[in-house]
């Protein structure tokens, strides 16, 4: 019982939630973690003039080093600054592309589940996707588009829609088989109505995991991209084009790509440990679906 | 029975053509026009258009559409504009070391994902089974090509165990050529058997909570004897499918650890013609890699009703 | 030791079983003060609705809960082995209990559809059984699931040996459950609604052919169910479960004949023209007060009210709120299960006087 129920008050909703989500200490680790990356990310750079494109030729090359926490890279940049300056774009690309998937991917998976005449056709299409390797569909993407910042993040919601899609349609069938939508129906409740105000609201979980772990996949994917030089033009600071730009002095220098590739490492594993979090709270109908 | 199998067949037929469609889309989207390329600056207009009818670029983009699944139909997946040969060539000769790799990392992600699935479900919530699920998550949050450079500075560089890059050519015997694989190989390994952990981790649960393992304990049979024999040859099913799914990803997906390691393999072939705007190439090896994975999924599929009786009769 | 001495000794032997599950809500006790014997070669029904903890109280005794649930369980469970050897099911070591599983003591689930695995033959899971226990060889143990398919009638068994579950209809599955559970001759067998998803003429069948088996072999039986139709026509005696405790227990005659816990006289009313042919025996005036519809009818009798939740016992008795013989006392504590004339026992303090056929 929880110290509220124990006092016999009332338990807001969201402080239940709450409690079991982080029921788990991990989960409220990785979730801890997040919002110090976040943080980090968003405030540093207002706080601190210190510019990360400030190029020292003198100190190329430097290992890690109170002056420079995590070394400087070949152009005598400090890395750990590229790297909090760099969050800021990965961050945006992966939240980004995590909620313009979810936005599309739920209003087809909604469309698929709900009615069936459209189900066949649209999962066709979600399974043709699907066919293809992630970071393939990415790489031909970008190339149509033209490789700049937000081509990318497009492209990348292109290429995560049908994964959303799929786990809301599955969710969608499990729901419209409820016996509380035949009684909507019954009642001649308008199917808009059905789908905005009793189905979609029960998405909510399966969307929630999803929105976490599209944020990682994405974050990971636009760092091949930009590895392979077809993701973001290599000026903007992500940690993909980071690692990107200096593969060559990785023999010498080990930390111009050992840390921003942890940057990467830790910020996908909280999302994900926090999507299972969110996942463990899962309403248990949807659980299979999900 | 044979009513589902149509079905299914029926229905990867038509993500097959979905497939294609959407292949010659995206290649005419990124290639652009590759002619202006082919020919440089000093082609003038005539020359443009010239070259032009002869790839057959000048008609309507229905038309080009048939005419190249006419051509695959036949076995021509046609001619690279840049590498001065066939496409079907090219494939097979960068086939050699994808398809060694995809198998090998499927082999070393199957070894490792399937005994810690399983050790992670059978002590589910203890902290052996903590410790193995965050061990598979951490290995989906790590970018490969990070730890891909990362093994090469180690492995190769440092220690010297194995060559750092390259394929060696034709000449070179074939074990050595392997052994250039073995690092990329783990690479993918360690990393996709953190999906197999989780995946037969769920697997095995679902199985743990049947009826019928329950009579198998009741009958005085030992843990041990009970996963072996009941347990994995039922969830197995499900993981082999996975196992198989994921190499077909991997036969363009592992582009980047291709790069990497500058292997001679598929992903390479399809981001060099990306770039160059090689669209004979683009589309055909899309085409390849995508159809692949569909046939997998639907032999994955058929192979399902044919080990699981179950299934069978659900079809029915 | 006297051979007819060793008769009169229970097979199994009950004492104050408890069990009790961990949920993320607390621990929830399933099954509190169990206790009930069975003499050697008798059949004991253990009665109840859904959620009475009959099935825990039988799971309990095998020892099959699962980990995850994390069951705790308390009391004594006394068996007399093959060898004469008494020992406490529930305080076993595993690697005792399961030389005793499937070997000794053996149990048939409510599911037969899926309590088979469905990738091995029906010859192998019953071979698998008698390898283990008996040491037989594949061949040998081939031979006698052959045997056993034969004894629970299973026609073409030899056919059968080589056949998946998929291809049995449920009855069958059921006897193959049946072949299996007997296949190492054990003496005493749990059957957990063992009928309950069949079809209600297979459901005879299956029931004629336990009778017949254990009338053959003399093995002891605990006879799981919520069906008092069956319990009449197989059982030697009755346990009758509520909310987790044994409120009743009887020779199954007198049972019948003179209920005297307020739960099971509402039990036996509810079935259909039970109620009547109570109220004539007790004295006829009171037909006039049972309920009855339109065209005078009798109506069915219900017990009004359910089950209260096992996360928030009622305090007393706790067949209380739906008693309607209840008085003040029975709010105050739970009744202890009071022994009564002639081997019966009720959790009532209404049955303080003895009860008169």
């Amino acid at each position: 019982m929880t110290t509220l129920q124990a006092m016999g008050r009332p338990v807001p909703a969201w402080r239940t939630v709450l409690e079991r989500l982080f029921r788990r200490r991990v989960v409220l680790v990785a979730t801890v973690l997040l919002g110090w990356v976040v943080a980090v990310a968003a405030v540093w750079p207002a706080l601190s003039s210190a510019d990360p494109s400030a190029i020292d030729i003198s100190a190329r090359l430097h290992p890690p080093s109170s002056a420079h926490w995590a070394g400087t890279d070949e152009l005598g940049r400090d890395v750990w600054l590229r790297i909090v300056h760099g969050a800021r774009f990965s961050l945006l690309i992966g939240s980004v592309t995590a909620a313009g998937a979810v936005v599309l991917g739920t209003l087809l998976g909604l469309l698929a589940g709900y009615f069936k005449r459209l189900d066949a056709p649209l999962m066709r299409l979600v399974d043709a996707m699907m066919s293809f390797p992630d970071i393939l569909l990415g790489i031909a993407l970008v190339a149509i588009l033209g490789p700049s910042l937000w081509n990318v993040v497009l492209a990348l919601v292109i290429v995560y829609t049908p994964r959303v899609a799929r786990v809301v349609r599955a969710a969608t069938l499990v729901l419209r088989e409820l016996l509380f939508i035949d009684a909507a129906r019954a009642l001649g409740v308008r199917t808009p109505w059905i789908l905005w105000r009793h189905i979609l609201p029960n998405l909510a979980s399966p969307i929630l995991v999803q929105l976490t772990f599209i944020f990682a996949y994405a974050i990971l994917c636009e760092a091949g991209l930009s590895f392979l030089g077809v993701g973001v033009p290599p000026e903007i600071p992500t940690w993909g084009t980071m690692i990107a730009g200096s593969i060559d002095y990785a023999d010498r220098a080990l930390w111009v790509i050992l840390y921003p590739g942890l940057a990467i490492v830790f910020t996908a594993l909280s999302l994900q440990v926090l999507g299972d979090g969110v996942r463990d709270l899962l309403d248990p109908k949807l659980r299979k679906a999900a | 029975m044979l009513r589902f199998l149509t079905r299914r067949l029926a229905g990867a037929l038509m993500v097959l053509a979905l497939v294609a469609v959407l292949v010659f889309l995206l290649t005419r989207l990124a290639s652009g026009d590759p002619v202006a390329l082919l020919l440089g600056d000093q082609a003038t207009a005539a020359d443009i258009a010239r070259v032009r009818a002869e790839y057959g670029l000048d008609r309507p983009l229905g038309t080009q559409f048939l005419l190249w699944l006419a051509q695959v139909a036949q076995g021509n997946l046609g001619d690279s504009l840049f590498l001065q040969r066939p496409v079907t060539q090219a494939l097979l000769e960068r086939a050699e070391p994808t398809l060694f790799l995809a198998g090998f990392a499927v082999l070393v992600a199957a070894l490792i994902g399937i005994p810690c699935g399983t050790a992670a479900a059978v002590w589910r919530g203890h902290w052996a089974d903590q410790l193995l699920s965050g061990v598979a998550m951490l290995g989906a949050s790590v970018p490969s090509f990070w730890l891909g450079l990362l093994f090469m500075q180690f492995f190769a560089v440092k220690l010297g165990w194995f060559p750092a890059s390259g394929y060696g050519d034709p000449d070179t015997p074939l074990l050595e050529r392997l052994h250039h694989l073995v690092l990329p190989a783990l690479v993918l390994g360690l990393l996709n058997s953190a999906l197999i952990i989780r995946f037969t981790r769920a697997s095995v649960l679902d199985i743990l909570s049947e009826d019928y393992v329950r009579t198998a304990r009741a009958k005085g049979l030992p843990e041990r004897s009970i996963l072996l024999h009941h347990v994995l040859r039922n969830a197995l099913v499900p993981i082999v499918t996975i196992l198989g799914l994921t190499l077909a990803l991997m036969i363009g997906g592992a582009v980047v650890t291709e790069t990497v390691f500058n292997l001679p393999g598929v992903g390479n072939l399809v981001v060099r013609a990306v770039l160059r705007r090689d669209y004979p190439v683009i589309q055909g090896t899309l085409l390849v890699i995508a159809a692949v994975y569909v046939l997998i999924n639907l032999g994955v599929d058929l192979l399902y009703t044919v080990v699981d009786p179950r299934i069978r009769l659900e079809a029915k | 030791m006297n051979k007819s001495l060793e008769n009169l000794r229970p097979r199994l032997e009950v004492r104050s079983l408890s069990t009790s599950f961990g949920t993320p809500e607390g621990r929830i006790q399933s099954v509190a003060d169990v206790s009930f014997e069975i003499p050697a070669g008798q059949t004991l029904a253990l009665v109840g609705e859904s959620g009475s903890g009959k099935s825990v109280t039988s799971l309990s005794l095998m020892g099959l809960h699962a980990r995850s649930a994390r069951p705790e369980v308390a009391g004594e469970a006394w068996f007399v082995r093959r060898d004469g050897q008494r020992v406490n099911l529930l305080a076993l070591p595993e690697t005792e209990m399961r030389r005793l599983r499937g070997n000794e003591v053996a149990m048939v689930f409510q599911e037969p559809m899926t309590s088979l695995n469905p990738v091995l033959t029906v010859g192998e899971q019953i071979a698998e059984s008698v390898r283990l226990h008996k040491g037989l060889d594949r061949r040998a143990a081939l031979a006698r699931a052959r045997e056993m398919l034969d004894w629970v009638e299973i026609p073409a068994a030899a056919q059968r040996l080589g056949e998946y579950p998929h291809q049995l209809s449920g009855g069958m599955r059921q006897r193959v459950m049946i072949a299996l559970a007997m296949a190492c001759e054990p003496s005493l067998l749990i059957a957990d609604e063992p009928t309950t998803a069949l079809d209600v003429t297979i459901q005879a069948q299956i029931l004629a052919l336990m009778g017949r088996l254990q009338k053959q072999t003399g093995m002891t039986l605990l006879f799981v169910t919520h069906n008092l139709g069956v319990v009449a026509q197989y059982a030697d005696h009755v346990a009758v479960m509520y909310a987790g405790r044994i409120v009743e227990s009887a020779p199954v005659q007198d049972l019948f004949r003179a209920p005297s816990h307020p739960y099971t006289q509402g039990l036996l009313a509810c079935l259909p023209g039970m109620a009547r042919r109570q109220a004539e025996r007790a004295g006829g005036a009171d037909t006039a007060l049972l309920p009855t519809g339109p065209a005078g009818r009798h109506r069915l009798v219900a017990i009004p009210g359910q089950v209260s939740s096992p996360l928030a016992p009622p305090p007393g008795c706790a067949f209380g709120p739906r008693c309607g013989h209840r008085e003040a006392a029975c709010e105050l504590t739970m009744p202890e299960l009071r022994a009564l004339s002639g081997q019966r026992q009720s959790r009532c303090i209404l049955s303080n006087h003895e009860v008169t056929a």
